[in-house]
């Protein structure tokens, strides 16, 4: 009953997509991950800190007239790793899909150390961190395997 | 194994066979037997940073092998200071050499190199990041000094902040069970990350600011310069600094076959009178870096060391 309460919260869309079960409070980091927070061409509709029986409390977003690709998703590992996803195709949802993290998280955000080699714009190699641990998510840059901040790590989307 | 980037790119029995391979070639290092092992290969130095001791023992371990040597040269008249990425740098050496031995400012540059490159990469140090080629030299002194390198007590002292040395050399030295005493300013404490690294992989880790009070437990005393402009002013630096100074009457209720260690150049922190004791050990040191960057070289292009080489007693 919760769950349909607050997806009524805002208007049910025709086509596009849903993200289910953020944490509640990282609604906006993952409009961020997702390069929708500067884009006014689409419409977004966000809901913060309902109630949830799975997590206590979440954020949901829907996204409309878009389907996010699989590869976009997988960006939110970094914030919202167990959220779910359901494509929306007239009215009703059409596929169900899942943040995959992998065991590397590629070309999606640049090292926070400031002395790493990756630093240098015009170096041409992929950003590469590794996941050394997912439950706290922990990762390490490949190339000069600092640990990595993860509230500094959303600065350096790429 | 590709290149040389992190220890991790060794397992233990690689590191005995390469100290092995090390032990064998000491006749060739000290010029007694001529042996050319690396004859028609060429190493491309390219050292970004300056360096002495690790760019001239690359240098004589190759040629000592019969192999050949070419220079980036002063950073400031090549190629770099144009802006040239060291992407493309490794492209264009990759292409004239067998093998690269490098050092950059940068963290993790000699990864990024190996990604970029064919042939294989030589880390001889990456910003505060890793220098295993001193690290094989270390323990390959300490194992001459000791027999093993299994279960000893190590002090490392001084700058533990910024001394890559001391960072490739610990994650080592926890690999063969020894206990680890970390001595040094509260401000250049070894970094928190890796001593969380080391205590996970079961190390015994003790943090402390004093050295001298400790020096009776140890079975090697590895000592690092502290640098003055790590410093906010010159009188914390005198203040700080004099605690991690070594003078032969500090010895006096050390173990008899303690041995004390220093990657150079060393400044005040070890007094010309620990030389004459029979714990220094540090000029061997220095020389061991051509004998064990022999080895890896060797093991590197996948030329086999000969079980007898002769013209020497090693």
């Amino acid at each position: 009953m919760a769950d349909e309460h607050n997806m009524r919260r805002v208007t049910a869309i025709k086509n596009g997509t849903v993200i289910d079960h953020i944490p509640s409070g990282q609604a906006l980091k993952v409009l961020e991950l997702l390069s929708l927070s500067g884009d006014t061409s689409v419409p977004v509709s966000l809901v913060m800190n309902v109630p949830s029986k799975k997590m206590g409390s979440k954020d949901i977003i829907k996204v409309e007239d878009r389907e996010l690709t699989q590869s976009e998703l997988d960006r939110l590992a970094l914030v919202a790793p167990d959220s779910s996803i359901a494509i929306i195709r007239a009215y009703s949802v059409a596929e169900k899909l899942n943040v995959n993290l992998g065991d590397e998280v590629r070309n999606v955000v640049r090292c926070t150390f400031s002395n790493c080699i990756t630093q240098n714009p015009r170096e041409p190699l992929a950003h590469r961190l590794r996941v050394t641990k997912t439950d706290p998510l922990t990762l390490r840059c490949h190339y000069c395997q600092r640990p990595q901040d993860l509230d500094e790590l959303i600065h350096n989307l790429l | 194994m590709k290149g040389l980037i992190t220890m991790d790119d060794l397992t233990n029995e690689d590191i005995h066979s390469i100290l092995a391979d090390a032990e064998r070639l000491l006749p060739i290092a000290r010029g007694e037997a001529y042996l050319p092992l690396l004859q028609g290969k060429i190493l491309g130095n390219l050292f970004f940073e300056p360096s002495t001791r690790t760019r001239m023992s690359f240098e004589t371990a190759m040629k000592r092998l019969g192999g050949d040597v070419v220079n980036l040269g002063d950073v400031k008249t090549s190629s770099v200071v144009k802006g040239e990425t060291l992407f493309d740098t490794i492209q264009m050496v990759d292409g004239y050499t067998d093998i690269i031995a490098m050092r950059h400012p940068r963290q993790g540059a000699a990864r990024y190199a190996q990604d970029a490159a064919r042939v294989p990469i030589l880390n001889g140090g990456d910003g505060a990041g890793h220098h295993p080629t001193q690290t094989m030299l270390d323990l390959f002194t300490i194992q001459q000094s000791h027999g093993t390198l299994e279960g000893l007590t190590v002090i490392l002292a001084g700058d533990l902040r910024y001394g890559r040395t001391v960072h490739s050399l610990s994650h080592a030295l926890v690999r063969f069970g020894c206990r680890l005493i970390f001595a040094s300013p509260e401000l250049l404490r070894m970094p928190a990350e890796i001593v969380e690294d080391l205590r996970e992989h079961g190390a015994d880790v003790t943090e402390t600011e004093d050295l001298l009070g400790n020096i009776n437990q140890a079975d090697v005393v590895y000592m690092t310069r502290i640098q003055k402009e790590r410093f906010a002013d010159e009188d914390e630096y005198a203040k700080v600094a004099g605690a991690y100074k070594l003078h032969a009457r500090d010895l006096d209720n050390a173990k008899s076959e303690m041995v004390i260690l220093h990657p150079l150049p060393r400044v005040d922190e070890i007094h010309p009178s620990v030389d004459s004791t029979r714990h220094a050990r540090y000029f061997e040191q220095a020389f061991n870096g051509v004998v064990a960057r022999m080895a890896l070289l060797c093991r590197l292009l996948n030329i086999e060391v000969p079980t007898e080489i002769a013209g020497g007693d090693a």
